[in-house]
């Protein structure tokens, strides 16, 4: 094993406890329940309160995005194998249900369900691409998922199949009310996201999530414990290509067309990593936390300039402050932050409230 | 039939030298920092922006520019790892960097964007119009330049990493990061400098680029970094000698597909990769296998 620059202060366990006793802890867990309930509320009266097309459709797409972010913590943030090729998936379950429901002449309501559909064709693609790329490790699995992002994009914008550059467009469900147009695309995001959500929460507190994160601080190790390593990566990615791959499918039908270059966009693979970042890699609330403060940024500056470029700049420079001021996310520093203040309180003023 | 594959080869061989230089900037960054720099590719941009520059607006000789677009693409090397990638440290440093590298990707990107807008634009002198006859085929000159200009950088790169003190420091950093250390190298000032090599690496390669690409805008970025990741993990991560092989095997076999189906010619590229990769893990010239690593 070679000795690499910085290394030297690696803690083994990068596992935040945050809780520190047993009564405290059962008064943030009734807080989190609490926020939890506040936070599907307000995502379920959302519509209602906000009629306006603009606000939902950011709605739409943010809660699309907290699935998608949620998704690729399940496999990425639990396992430490940093996926740069989402896309694939999310592109995968987008063209299918594109090319599905253009050649079986399918409008309306039918074409919703294509949507899981969608995601088991993504599910499908994850499964050779795992075998190839996680047979190797760190960076090398980085840039193979960046060079399968590349073939996904290649083939999109070459075959037949998919309209090439000229795009293809979706069968629009033409008899809707525009005013509640975005209502159903709404609601089945928001199930979408809850469920993914929930689905990660299991996770982490399941012997599966226990082996994913084991295989992230020291795979070799892992092994020698009994894991075995290649299935329960794999799983992984099927499952959250799975999600990534309706959220795609979810997407395209609500935007109705697609183009190679938006459907295969590098910068959705970035955005989901920095969403991830952003709240907290490997913890629940996260990537949610990060989706739910980006996405509508993001579309909030595509109103307001229709240079894309200005927000390349912005999202580089937001990306690099995560990173080099809150490397473990918003949530586990600042959930340090107010331990070490706590602690130092409590220090000064003695144990005595 | 058969003049045209000799033609394809010929082609590739030459502009396999330009890839293979810019690769190999890539892959002396990683041996030694252990870091991939995904933004390699938007840096061979900028670099051949830097020529255009020089060239339209200063009047000045592509050839005598990299005089200038050098020494400048290495400061900005330098300043890179000085100021992202240096701070980084702790467990989660690898994937880390990778994203750090990709942030100033997007960051030079949307200035190029904003600077030189989103048409093409390609470089010339007298030497990219006009070609020379050899074995029967006219090569333009310009490949042929490029493919000098390339084995120059990496010549002038081997006698930097064997013949020199800097280049013993830095092969012991690649071999051991500690014992470098505790030997009395200063790894920080190795690495940096490293960075910048490997970085004035891409004012060569982006000059010649943007010489024989036929235009290029800001989005270039992402093909050339997609066909460089290739190459080096087809090669084997952090060997030079392998990158150069592999550069000049790409390249020719992306020439050849290139005469009967065009548009699936740069496919080659990932397809080779994957077979490669999973009969063969470490890549062809892999010291360590990507496993361990």
């Amino acid at each position: 094993m070679t000795e690499r620059l910085g290394t030297e202060a690696a803690p083994a366990a990068t596992i935040v406890q945050t809780g520190t006793g047993p009564a405290l802890g059962l008064h943030r867990g009734t807080l989190r329940v609490a926020g939890v309930v506040a936070l599907a509320a307000l995502g379920a009266v959302f519509p209602l309160v906000f009629t306006n097309p603009t606000a939902t459709n950011f709605g739409v797409i943010t809660l699309i995005f907290v699935a998608v972010a949620s998704a690729w913590n399940l496999f990425s943030g639990y396992s430490g194998y940093l996926s740069l090729g989402h896309a694939i998936f999310y592109g995968s379950g987008a063209y299918f249900l594109c090319v599905t429901a253009k050649s079986w002449h399918l409008t309306g309501n039918a074409v919703f369900w294509l949507v899981p559909l969608g995601g088991v064709v993504a599910a499908v693609i994850a499964v050779p691409v795992g075998l190839v790329a996680l047979r190797v490790r760190r960076h090398t699995f980085v840039v193979i998922t960046i060079a399968f992002f590349f073939i996904a994009q290649l083939s999109a914008s070459n075959l037949g199949i998919t309209g090439g550059s000229s795009g293809i467009l979706v069968p629009v469900p033409g008899n809707w009310d525009p005013a509640t147009y975005n209502n159903p695309f709404y609601y089945l995001a928001l199930v979408l996201a809850t469920a993914t959500v929930a689905l990660s929460w299991q996770v982490r507190r399941s012997r599966f999530g226990l082996q994913l994160r084991a295989i992230r601080d020291d795979e070799d190790r892992a092994e020698g414990l009994g894991v075995r390593a290649m299935p329960v990566k794999l799983t992984a990615l099927v499952v959250s290509a799975f999600i990534t791959g309706m959220a795609g499918a979810l997407w395209v039908f609500f935007i109705g067309e697609a183009f190679p270059q938006f459907v295969f966009d590098p910068l959705f693979d970035l955005a989901i990593v920095l969403m991830a970042f952003l709240g907290g890699l490997g913890t629940v609330a996260g990537p949610v936390l990060g989706a739910l403060i980006l996405e509508p940024t993001q579309l909030w500056l595509g109103l307001q300039q229709s240079n894309s470029y200005e927000f390349e700049i912005v999202f580089g420079a937001l990306f690099l402050i995560v990173i080099l001021f809150l490397p473990r996310g918003a949530l586990p520093t600042g959930s340090e932050y107010i331990t070490k203040w706590r602690a130092r309180w409590r220090e000064s003023h003695g144990d005595a409230p | 039939m058969g003049t045209e594959i000799a033609h394809a080869v010929a082609a590739g061989i030459l502009g396999g030298g330009v890839y293979a230089l810019m690769a190999a900037g890539l892959t002396l960054i990683f041996g030694v920092l252990d870091i991939i720099n995904v933004a390699q590719g938007i840096l061979v941009v900028l670099g051949g922006y830097l020529s255009y520059v020089l060239s339209v607006h200063l009047h000045l000789d592509l050839l005598l520019g990299l005089l200038i677009t050098v020494p400048a693409m290495f400061v900005v090397g330098v300043a890179i790892y000085w100021l992202f990638i240096r701070p980084l440290r702790g467990a989660e440093r690898t994937s880390m960097t990778l994203l750090a590298c990709f942030a100033v990707a997007l960051i030079i990107e949307g200035v190029l964007y904003r600077a030189f807008g989103s048409q093409y634009v390609s470089l010339s002198a007298w030497y990219t119009q006009s070609s020379v006859r050899i074995f029967g085929f006219y090569l333009s000159d310009i490949y042929l330049i490029g493919f000098g200009l390339a084995v120059v950088a990496i010549a002038a790169l081997y006698l930097i990493l064997y013949r020199t003190k800097f280049g013993r420091a830095v092969r012991a950093t690649m071999q051991n990061q500690a014992a470098a250390r505790l030997i009395g190298i200063d790894v920080n000032r190795v690495a940096a400098v490293t960075f910048g090599i490997g970085t004035a690496m891409t004012a060569v390669g982006g000059m010649v680029f943007g010489a024989t690409s036929g235009g290029f805008n800001p989005n270039s970025g992402y093909d050339l970094i997609s066909r460089l990741l290739a190459i080096i993990i087809l090669a084997g991560m952090g060997s030079i000698g392998g990158a150069l092989v592999a550069a000049v095997f790409m390249t020719t076999a992306e020439s050849i597909v290139d005469i009967w189906q065009p548009n699936w010619s740069v496919a080659v590229f990932y397809l080779a990769l994957v077979i490669i990769l999973t009969f063969r893990p470490t890549g062809l010239f892999g010291r360590r296998a990507v496993r361990a690593q």
